[in-house]
C-alpha cells in the first residue's frame, strides 16, 4: 500500500464519497447522479467494462473504495462524450472517469499492467523528459513494454510501416540518439513540478 | 297558451344544395313532416338566414323550429332561439360529408337526407320548451367539511369570490395534518429549501373573514336535502346541535397515515422506527436544533424507507398493505432528510427508494437534497430491525447485492388512507340484509353510520360513493372535480393521494364547482355535463308501478322514495342524463325536450323500404358526449360510411329505453347499433354509470330478440371514445356488411 493510500484511508475512514468529492477532479458531481442508467446504456464500450459509470457512482456512495479504485472501467473510457451529452443531470461523466483513473493511479491502486495506464505512463515520461514527444523512442518503449522477445516480435510486425514512414520523411532514425528537445529543459521540469505541487495541495495529496 | 306552429328551415349552403335535391327535401318536410312553414336558404347561419327564422318566430307565431343544416353540435350560437323548441336535422356532417360522392349514390343519399328531415320534424313536434326548475329560494352558502389545508383553501377561495362559507372541523383548531409539520415542501422557485407551512396565516385569515363561520370540535350529524337547500345538522362535542342551510358542500376531510404498526416486516411498532408523522413530531421538539430520538440520543444516521407498505408488490411494500402510491412521500422524505442535514451536515441520511417520484417541480428539490449530501440508494428494503441500533437489510438494485446498513433512526414513508366515510357498496349490502329483517345487519348499519362523514339522508347511503381504494368519488379520467353527488365535491387527499400544493389547487377547483352548483340551482339549470340544461325529469306517477328501478339506477342518487315507494325527484341533484327514463319499464319518466316519444317518433319517421328494395335500415343510437361528436368528426374528415344508417343522438346510453329497440325492430329495421362511452374501472361515461347500465340492460335483450324470432346480432353495442372517428366509420360499414350477410329483417311489411 502506498503512503498516499494509507494516509487517505486514515483521513476519510469509511466516507469514500467525501474522499472522491475532495480529491477527484469533478468528484463533487458524483452525489448528483440519479441512477437513471442513461450513461450505462449510451457507452459504446459498455459490455467491455467491469462496471458502468452508473455502477461506479453507486459503488462510491456505497463506500466500495478498493473495488472502485481497482476497477479497470475508468481506463476503458475512449472519451467519446456520449454519456456527457446524454446525462439528464448534466454530470461531466467522462471527466469524472478520467479523474477517478488519475486518482487510482496516484494511489497506485489502479490495475497493474492495464494497457491504457501503461501507455499513458510511457507517453508522460517520454514527454516530460525533453518537453517534446520523441515518437521513435515512444514507439520502441511500447514495443518492448512486455519484454524483449515480445518487443522484437512487435518491431518485426511493424517493420513495413516504419520503413514507409522513414521513406516519407515522417520518421527520423537519428532521433534514437538524443532527438529534438525544448530549449529550456530544466525550466519544463520546474514547471511540471510546480503544477504537481499546486494540484496536490488543492486535492489534499501533499 | 298560444297554438303550436311548426316550421322547418333547410340550408343549402356548405355544398348541401349541390348534392341534395333541396326542393325535394322541402316537399318532404311539408308532406311527411307536416310543417306549417317550410323555407330554404342558401346560407342559413348567416345574419340574413338567422333573421329569417327570428322574424318567423316574432311575427308568424312559430313555436317549434326544425333546422335541417349542419350537426346539432355546429353553429349553436347562430341557431340559438331560446324562446322556441328547436330540433336539428344533420344534413352536412350526417349526410353529404359521409356518403360517397358520385351519382351512383344520389338515390340513397337523398333518401338519407329525407329521413333526417322527417326525423327532425317528428322530433320537434314532440318537444316542449323546458321551463326550468326554479325554486322560490335557494341558499348560496358553501359548507366546507374539514379545516385542513384543503378545507381552508376552499373556504378562502369561495369567500374571496363573495360566497358565505361554513367550516366544520372535527378538532379544536384549524390546520389539519399540516399543523403538525415543521415545514413543508417548497411551492415556488428555486425549490431548494423547505418552507414554513403557512397554516397559522391561513387560520388567521379565516378568523378575520366575516364571510366565514367556523364550527370547531364539530361533526356533521345529518345532511339532508339537495343542492341549494342542504340542511346540515352540526353536532358539537358537547352534543349541542346547530342547523345550517347551505347550497353546496366541499368535502375536504383529508387522510390518515397508514397505521405504521401494521408494517411489522419493516419494524413498525419497534423502538426508533417511526413514520413520517412521527419524524415531524421529533423534529418539532428539536425546534431547529439537532434531532433526538425518543430515548434522547442524538440521531447521527437516519434511513428513510420509501413506499413503506405502499404500491403493492411493485415498490418497497408488500401486497397486503396499500396498493397505490401516495404521491407526496418522496418529496416529504427529501424534506425531512433536509431537517437533519440543515441542523448538522455530518448526519448520515440515506433515502432508500425503488422509484423516486417527485411530482411538480420536485426534481429541483431532489437535486437540492443531493447537493446537501443526502444519499439516495435505489434498493428494495427487505427487513428493518428497530431498537438501540437499527438495522436495515436491503437489496441494492444497482449493484444487485444483498447488504445492510445500521442507523440510529429509521423513517418509514407510509401512505395516505382517505377519510372518506362509509363504503356505499358494503352499506348497500348490509342495508339490504337489514331491510330483510336481519337484526345483526341492522345493528351493523348503526355501527357503520358512526364512521360516516357527511351522514347524508340519501337513499343511496350516508356518504359519497368510493373508488377502488376507498377514495371519495370523482370522475377520475375525464372530469376529476366531478362527483356522483351533485353539489358535493371532494377536495384534497380524500379524493386521491396528493401533496399540499396539489391539495390547494384541488380545493380551489372544488370551491369553483360548489359555486357553479349553487348558481345553477338558483337558475333552475343542470350542472355538468349538461350545464345550463333547463329540462328535468317529470314522472307521470299515476302510471308508476313502484318498481324502484329509477331510484336504484340513478347514478347521482337524485331520486328518493316516499313511504309508498313512489319516486321523489330531487331535481337539484339531477344531471339530466335520462338514465331513469331508460330504466322505466312503463315509460312514465320524460323530459320536456327529450323523451321516449321524441326518440320513438324519430324512429317511426324513418321510411323503411320493403324487403324487395334490398336496402337495409340500421338504427344508430349514439351518445351525444363522445360517439356523436366522433361521427361528426368522421364527417369533417370526409370519411365515408354506409347510407343505410340513421343516427339519433341520445343524452347517454343509459337513457336508451328498450322500447326504442323493440319498436325499431318491429317496424322493419334490420339492426340496431349503440355507441356509448367506455365503462368499467377506467370508465369514460360522462354520467359515470350510464353506459354500464346500458350494457347490462342490453345483455338481457337476447330473450326479447329470440321471442321476436330475430338473430342476436341485430342489436350490438360498442364503446366509442371521442377520438374514434376512423373507427366509427369502420364499425358502421362492418355492421352493415354483417347485416347484409345475415339477411334483411323478416319484420318488414
Amino acid at each position: 500500500m502506498s503512503d498516499l493510500n494509507t494516509q487517505a484511508v486514515a483521513r476519510y475512514k469509511n466516507n469514500f464519497l467525501k474522499e472522491v468529492e475532495e480529491r477527484v477532479e469533478d468528484g463533487h458531481w458524483v452525489k448528483m447522479c440519479m441512477q437513471c442508467g442513461v450513461c450505462a446504456g449510451s457507452c459504446p464500450l459498455g459490455p467491455a467494462w467491469q462496471h458502468s459509470p452508473q455502477k461506479i457512482f453507486m459503488m462510491i456512495r456505497a463506500g466500495k473504495r478498493e473495488e472502485v479504485l481497482g476497477s479497470d472501467s475508468m481506463w476503458m473510457c475512449t472519451s467519446c462524450y456520449n454519456c456527457i451529452v446524454r446525462c439528464p443531470r448534466k454530470l461531466p461523466i467522462t471527466h469524472i472517469m478520467h479523474g477517478l483513473a488519475n486518482y487510482a493511479h496516484r494511489l497506485d491502486l489502479a490495475p497493474k499492467g492495464q494497457p491504457t495506464r501503461e501507455i499513458a505512463r510511457l507517453f508522460w515520461d517520454n514527454l516530460v523528459k525533453t518537453g517534446r514527444v520523441n515518437e521513435l523512442k515512444f514507439s520502441l518503449a511500447m514495443y518492448f513494454k512486455d519484454g524483449f522477445a515480445q518487443g522484437i516480435k512487435n518491431a518485426m510486425a511493424m517493420q513495413g510501416i516504419g520503413l514507409g514512414l522513414m521513406k516519407a520523411k515522417r520518421l527520423n532514425p537519428m532521433e534514437i540518439v538524443g532527438g529534438h528537445k525544448c530549449k529550456d529543459i530544466p525550466g519544463i521540469h520546474k514547471m511540471v513540478a510546480k503544477a504537481r505541487e499546486i494540484e496536490d495541495r488543492r486535492r489534499g495529496l501533499a | 297558451m298560444a297554438e303550436n306552429k311548426f316550421a322547418a328551415y333547410i340550408c343549402s349552403g356548405c355544398g348541401i344544395g349541390d348534392v341534395l335535391d333541396v326542393k325535394g327535401l322541402e316537399g318532404t318536410a311539408k308532406k311527411d313532416g307536416k310543417m306549417a312553414e317550410v323555407k330554404s336558404h342558401p346560407f342559413l347561419c348567416n345574419a340574413e338566414g338567422v333573421q329569417l327564422i327570428k322574424d318567423d318566430i316574432a311575427n308568424n307565431g312559430v313555436t317549434h323550429v326544425c333546422i335541417a343544416a349542419c350537426s346539432r353540435r355546429a353553429k349553436t350560437e347562430a341557431f340559438n332561439f331560446p324562446e322556441v323548441a328547436v330540433s336539428r336535422a344533420n344534413l352536412r356532417e350526417g349526410v353529404i360529408w359521409v356518403i360517397a360522392e358520385g351519382s351512383d349514390h344520389d338515390e340513397i343519399r337523398q333518401e338519407m337526407a329525407e329521413d333526417y328531415v322527417r326525423m327532425g320534424c317528428a322530433e320537434v313536434k314532440k318537444m316542449a320548451l323546458p321551463d326550468g326548475n326554479l325554486k322560490e329560494s335557494s341558499s348560496k352558502r358553501i359548507l366546507v367539511v374539514g379545516g385542513g389545508i384543503s378545507g381552508m383553501t376552499a373556504a378562502l377561495a369561495a369567500a374571496d369570490a363573495g360566497y358565505e362559507v361554513v367550516i366544520v372541523e372535527k378538532t379544536g383548531e384549524l390546520g389539519g395534518f399540516a399543523r403538525n409539520l415543521v415545514k413543508r415542501v417548497p411551492f415556488s422557485g428555486p425549490y431548494a429549501e423547505p418552507q414554513a407551512t403557512g397554516v397559522e396565516d391561513m387560520a388567521a385569515k379565516i378568523g378575520a373573514n366575516s364571510r366565514i363561520t367556523v364550527h370547531l370540535n364539530s361533526t356533521l350529524a345529518e345532511t339532508a336535502g339537495a343542492p341549494g337547500r342542504f340542511k346540515a345538522k352540526i353536532a358539537q362535542e358537547s352534543g349541542a346541535i346547530t342547523e345550517e342551510l347551505v347550497g353546496a358542500i366541499v368535502q375536504a376531510t383529508g387522510f390518515t397515515p397508514y397505521d405504521v404498526n401494521k408494517l411489522t416486516e419493516l419494524g413498525g411498532g419497534q423502538d426508533n422506527v417511526v413514520d413520517q408523522a412521527g419524524l415531524e413530531a421529533l423534529a418539532k421538539s428539536a425546534n431547529g436544533g439537532v434531532i433526538k430520538r425518543a430515548d434522547g440520543k442524538e440521531v447521527k444516521s437516519v434511513v428513510f424507507v420509501q413506499c413503506a407498505g405502499q404500491r403493492g408488490s411493485g415498490g418497497n411494500g408488500n401486497g397486503h398493505h396499500l396498493e397505490y402510491c401516495s404521491g407526496h412521500c418522496c418529496a416529504t422524505s427529501i424534506k425531512q432528510a433536509m431537517y437533519f442535514k440543515d441542523a448538522n451536515p455530518d448526519v448520515d441520511t440515506v433515502v432508500m427508494y425503488s422509484d423516486l417520484r417527485v411530482p411538480g417541480m420536485g426534481e429541483d428539490f431532489y437535486r437540492s437534497a443531493q447537493q446537501k449530501g443526502v444519499i439516495f440508494t435505489k434498493s428494495k428494503v427487505n427487513k428493518v430491525a428497530g431498537g438501540g441500533s437499527c438495522k436495515v437489510d436491503f437489496k441494492d438494485l444497482i449493484l444487485d447485492e444483498d447488504t445492510s446498513v445500521d442507523a440510529d433512526l429509521v423513517v418509514l414513508a407510509t401512505g395516505q388512507v382517505p377519510n372518506a366515510g362509509v363504503n356505499l357498496d358494503k352499506w348497500t349490502e348490509i342495508v339490504t340484509l337489514a331491510d330483510g329483517g336481519d337484526a345483526a345487519a341492522k345493528a351493523q348499519t348503526i355501527e357503520m353510520k358512526k364512521g360516516s362523514v357527511l351522514n347524508l339522508e340519501y337513499r343511496q347511503g350516508p356518504d359519497m360513493p368510493q373508488f377502488k381504494y376507498g377514495f371519495a368519488d370523482s370522475h377520475f379520467i375525464c372530469f376529476p372535480y366531478e362527483t356522483r353527488r351533485t353539489g358535493i365535491y371532494a377536495a384534497g387527499p380524500v379524493r386521491r393521494p396528493m401533496d399540499m400544493l396539489q391539495a390547494q389547487e384541488d380545493a380551489t377547483g372544488a370551491a369553483l364547482k360548489a359555486i357553479q352548483a349553487v348558481e345553477n340551482v338558483e337558475k333552475g339549470r343542470a350542472a355538468h355535463p349538461r350545464a345550463g340544461d333547463l329540462s328535468f325529469p317529470k314522472a307521470r306517477l299515476e302510471g308508476c308501478t313502484q318498481c324502484k328501478r329509477c331510484t336504484v339506477e340513478c347514478p347521482f342518487g337524485a331520486i328518493d322514495e316516499d313511504e309508498k315507494r313512489f319516486p321523489v325527484f330531487n331535481e337539484e341533484r339531477c344531471r339530466r342524463c335520462g338514465t331513469c327514463m331508460g330504466a322505466c319499464p312503463v315509460r312514465v319518466i320524460s323530459f320536456e325536450n327529450y323523451s321516449c316519444d321524441t326518440v320513438g317518433s324519430q324512429i317511426k319517421a324513418v321510411n323503411v323500404p320493403d324487403e324487395f328494395e334490398e336496402k337495409p335500415r340500421i338504427l344508430l343510437l349514439a351518445c351525444e358526449n363522445d360517439a356523436y361528436p366522433a361521427l361528426d368528426m368522421a364527417g369533417l374528415q370526409r370519411l365515408t360510411y354506409s347510407a343505410y344508417v340513421r343516427a339519433i343522438p341520445v343524452r347517454c346510453l343509459g337513457s336508451v329505453n328498450t322500447i326504442w329497440i323493440t319498436d325499431s325492430l318491429n317496424s322493419g329495421y334490420d339492426g340496431v347499433m349503440m355507441m356509448g362511452c367506455k365503462h368499467g374501472d377506467d370508465y369514460q361515461c360522462h354520467f359515470v354509470k350510464g353506459s354500464e347500465l346500458a350494457g347490462y340492460r342490453m345483455s338481457k335483450i337476447g330473450d326479447t330478440l329470440k321471442q321476436m324470432g330475430l338473430e342476436e346480432e341485430r342489436v350490438i353495442t360498442h364503446e366509442v371514445a371521442i377520438t374514434d372517428h376512423e373507427r366509427v366509420a369502420k364499425l358502421i360499414n362492418d355492421y352493415v356488411a354483417q347485416i347484409q350477410e345475415i339477411g334483411l329483417s323478416p319484420m318488414k311489411f
